[in-house]
């Protein structure tokens, strides 16, 4: 995890032009970074790009629009790294 | 190009679903209202504009990936380059290429050229939306029709 959360750190901090420092395994993209919708395309972008995945984020969001998920699953990014991880794995299974 | 109707691409000359490539046309007009202001006495298509015909095509060809079941909607535009004026009357080839297919969105690298000169170029991401409602799906199927896009129905139906 820690790896997927350093490469997903910097892709934020480059992206989003956020010092690097601030961001922990603990920040919340939305609701601690103010990373708002377009913005999280781009890291969306980056992340589909280093990892060789495709986020779902469609069905996460409709997850959480339909009360069955959180945005803290998702969206934390310890929980993102984990979500990530996931993705490579089915990815190679 | 019908300007002032927002309709800039003429037709398509090709597209390649494989290879993630479309390319059209569109003309110039030689007179427009729209010159009269850009600019007064020295016309010149807007480069906004020019965003606009890439925009277009590019949204084109995602409509093609995803046989008309989806929407693409400008969201970004990336590393514009207006390289050279382009003035009324010029015939435009652009070109676009679907860099990434993601979840609810497309990146889309794009140029537009004129007699080979590339005029134009820019990344563009496009939201990738449901139709909002029946009236513009079906629009945007006859205006393919009208600039010759035509994709056939996806295989399950």
């Amino acid at each position: 995890m820690s790896s997927t959360f350093e490469t997903i750190a910097n892709i934020i901090a480059e992206t989003c032009d956020i010092p690097r420092d601030s961001i922990t395994p603990e920040s919340h993209a939305i609701n601690d970074l103010g990373i708002d919708s377009l913005d999280f395309l781009d890291i969306a972008f980056a992340i589909d790009k280093a990892f060789g995945i495709k986020l779902p984020l469609e069905k996460w969001t409709q997850e959480v629009n339909d009360g069955k998920a959180t945005t803290e699953q998702y969206f934390v990014l310890k929980n993102l790294s984990a979500r990530i991880d996931e993705l490579v794995a089915a990815k190679g299974a | 190009m019908r300007i002032e109707y927002f309709q800039l691409i003429d037709r398509i000359v090709d597209l390649n679903l494989a290879d993630r490539k479309i390319s059209s046309e569109a003309l110039v007009p030689t007179a427009s209202t729209i010159f009269k202001g850009h600019f007064p006495g020295y016309p010149l298509m807007p480069g906004v504009l020019l965003i606009e015909a890439m925009a277009q095509t590019s949204g084109w060809l995602v409509v093609a990936m995803n046989r008309f079941q989806r929407m693409p909607f400008l969201a970004a535009v990336k590393e514009a380059k207006l390289r050279t004026f382009v003035k009324p009357g010029q015939l435009l080839s652009i070109d676009a290429r679907l860099e990434h297919d993601g979840s609810g969105y497309s990146i889309v690298e794009a140029k537009i050229r004129a007699e080979r000169k590339l005029i134009c170029d820019a990344t563009l991401t496009l939201r990738v939306l449901d139709f909002p409602n029946v009236e513009m799906e079906r629009e945007m199927r006859d205006r393919a029709a009208t600039i010759g896009l035509t994709v056939e129905a996806p295989a399950d139906g």
